[in-house]
């Protein structure tokens, strides 16, 4: 008797090798999975950029769901939205996977960004993967931001309204460009439709272009680790990292547990709190747009709540806006502000030690005064943080430059 | 190795200022072409024919509005206040000056020439504005009672934002150390007749 389990084996090869000589299938593989050498000293705060991705996936398997049911009308928006939570079937679980995928996003790409800041991930010869995440950071908060206005609730509604007029800060051409993004003469249907086609495709495609260039860019130079110590320094005879282990099995198994988790806590959040008193979905949003009546409280999603801390901060229009895009362009800067000869927070000296939990701190705070409803001594408090926030990027070249900092170890530590 | 020669003789003799020209060249006339080509697609964020004649100006009748009383109407999707203040109100409004940012209406784009005076209309009585904060676009409480309030211990009358907390007097002028920049926009109108105000044209022969 033949040993058909065999016959079916070598044609399973061929057939692979038949693939692979057309299209590089386990090349790819290869580099980026089963050969892709990460250090082996990973701890919990690397869970996030897996996490960042699978969130991605879930935002965009949802949408196409919701896009299905939803209309981009003005007239029918709202309703649709209400039509998806009540009629369709399944609908409130698809509404809510999203709508607090959008929360979860941030939540794990801030934690994200400060294991960058924690471990130095930024510095050389990572600037390009760090520039590239500030981009995606960006990108997010648009596609975020116009998410936020389809449901056209009064919160979508005058949220448009005082972040489109932000363009009407910039002198000469502001008037005509607040006009031209919002294609009337008011936040309209016009305004409606359009957000919906960029944040359904538009801005969904550069996000994922931007995330493919993230890993190609890491996958050159390699990851960073707690230490921040170049694994790529001790190789063995065969040229692997000592301190290395393949991705795969090692990191997608930590992974999958680390989704495991999250989802654990995810649908906890869907089930019991997904509006989570009123951060995630703001209570003014359950009534329908009305572009005659303002809500007494006019506050964004609390994601760009730090931001808006800074702006209602300044006293004039223009600068409160400047200010607010600076706090995050400064953030492309930083690969360059930090001078010091070690990457990890691990060998730093005391004062960046102090920088970093004090910015830390200074985020979250701007983020509930920005929540607040800006009191004189609100304001008071958030021109403080301000200073906070951007002291941590100005004083960083000459913190980092003069510590004193510990010799990073040769190899990774435990 | 003569195979080699051979195709090293074909190899043309690169003249690299040649190269460059036709570089640039080609360069130059796409990017024209994709200025043009983009064009197109820029332009159709403009408010559409349609948008632009929901936009056509509005008439409002005035004949019962009452001293002290502000109506509200909608013009280009902007909420329109007009007002009717009592002679009183209008000789007040000298007396807070010094509180204000722009009390003689020096900023030219926040109104027309006609209402660039001390009480930024064109009949002294008849107040039209643009009830929009020229901060973020909210529309202000209208508060005309005179005497304290929490967020100001000299109030004259005027209108407060409850989003940002900016204030504006009876003329619709923003006070001093406020987040609003400049004052409301006073919109361009004129009288049909004595009753009658049209918002979104300016008086004949003005502007």
């Amino acid at each position: 008797m033949a040993k058909p389990a065999s016959n079916t084996s070598r044609q399973l090869a061929n057939a692979g090798a038949w693939i692979d000589q057309r299209l590089p299938v386990s090349e790819f593989w290869k580099k980026h999975i089963s050969e892709y050498y990460a250090p082996k000293n990973f701890n919990f705060f690397y869970f996030f950029g897996s996490l960042a991705m699978l969130v991605l996936v879930l935002q965009i398997v949802t949408g196409i769901f919701l896009t299905m049911h939803y209309k981009p009308d003005a007239s029918e928006a709202f309703a649709s939205v209400e039509y998806i939570m009540r009629d369709v079937e399944w609908g409130w679980l698809i509404r809510y996977m999203h709508s607090t995928g959008a929360s979860f996003f941030f939540i794990v790409v801030y934690l994200h960004m400060f294991r960058g800041l924690m471990y130095g991930s930024y510095k050389s010869p990572r600037e390009l993967v760090w520039i590239l995440g500030v981009f995606i950071y960006l990108v997010l908060m648009a596609e975020a931001f116009m998410g936020y206005v389809l449901p056209w609730g009064q919160m979508s509604y005058w949220g448009a309204q005082v972040i489109i007029s932000l363009f009407g800060a910039i002198p000469v051409i502001g008037d005509a460009l607040v006009e031209w993004i919002r294609g009337d003469f008011f936040v309209s249907d016009a305004t409606l439709n359009r957000f919906f086609a960029l944040h359904v495709i538009a801005v969904p495609l550069a996000l994922l272009l931007l995330v493919v260039l993230h890993l190609a860019a890491l996958h050159e130079v390699g990851s960073n680790n707690p230490d921040g110590v170049d694994v790529k320094k001790k190789k063995d005879s065969k040229g692997r990292p000592l301190d290395g282990i393949p991705f795969h099995p090692y990191y997608t198994v930590k992974d999958i547990f680390g989704v495991g988790v999250f989802l654990t806590l995810f649908a906890f959040v869907i089930f019991y709190a997904p509006e989570f008193g009123g951060l995630f979905l703001e209570p003014d949003n359950f009534n329908p747009a009305d572009p005659l009546v303002t809500p007494e409280h006019i506050v964004p999603v609390w994601y760009f709540t730090p931001y808006y801390a800074i702006l209602r901060a300044v006293p004039d229009k223009l600068a409160g806006v400047v200010l607010m895009g600076l706090a995050i362009m400064v953030l492309f800067a930083l690969p360059w502000l930090d001078r010091s000869k070690v990457r990890s927070i691990r060998y730093k000296g005391i004062g960046s030690k102090i920088m970093l939990a004090v910015f830390a701190v200074t985020f979250i705070r701007l983020g509930m005064l920005g929540m607040g409803e800006g009191t004189y001594i609100q304001t008071i408090e958030a021109r403080i943080w301000t200073f906070a926030y951007f002291g941590f990027f100005i004083l960083m070249p000459f913190v980092t430059k003069y510590e004193k900092t510990r010799p990073e170890p040769e190899r990774v530590t435990k | 190795m003569s195979e080699k020669e051979s195709l090293e003789s074909v190899e043309p003799v690169a003249d690299k200022g040649r190269r460059m020209l036709l570089l640039a060249g080609t360069g130059a006339v796409g990017a024209v072409g994709v200025g043009f080509a983009a064009w197109p697609f820029l332009a159709s964020w403009n408010p559409s024919a349609r948008a632009r004649v929901v936009g056509a100006p509005v008439e409002a009748y005035i004949g019962d509005l009452e001293p002290g009383q502000l109506m509200r109407l909608v013009w280009r999707g902007q909420t329109i206040g007009i007002m009717r203040r009592t002679d009183e109100m209008v000789d007040n409004l000298s007396e807070i000056n010094d509180d204000l940012r722009d009390p003689e209406s020096e900023v030219a784009d926040q109104q027309p020439p006609y209402a660039a005076n001390q009480h930024r209309s064109i009949r002294p009585e008849i107040l039209v504005l643009n009830l929009h904060c020229t901060h973020l676009g909210c529309v202000p409480e209208f508060i005309p009672e005179v005497g304290a309030q929490p967020f100001e211990q000299n109030w004259k009358g005027g209108f407060f934002c409850p989003c940002h907390k900016s204030k504006f007097d009876l003329a619709g002028r923003v006070y001093g150390g406020v987040p609003a920049p400049s004052n409301l926009v006073v919109p361009p109108y004129n009288f049909a007749d004595n009753d009658h105000v049209v918002i979104g044209v300016h008086p004949e022969g003005a502007a």
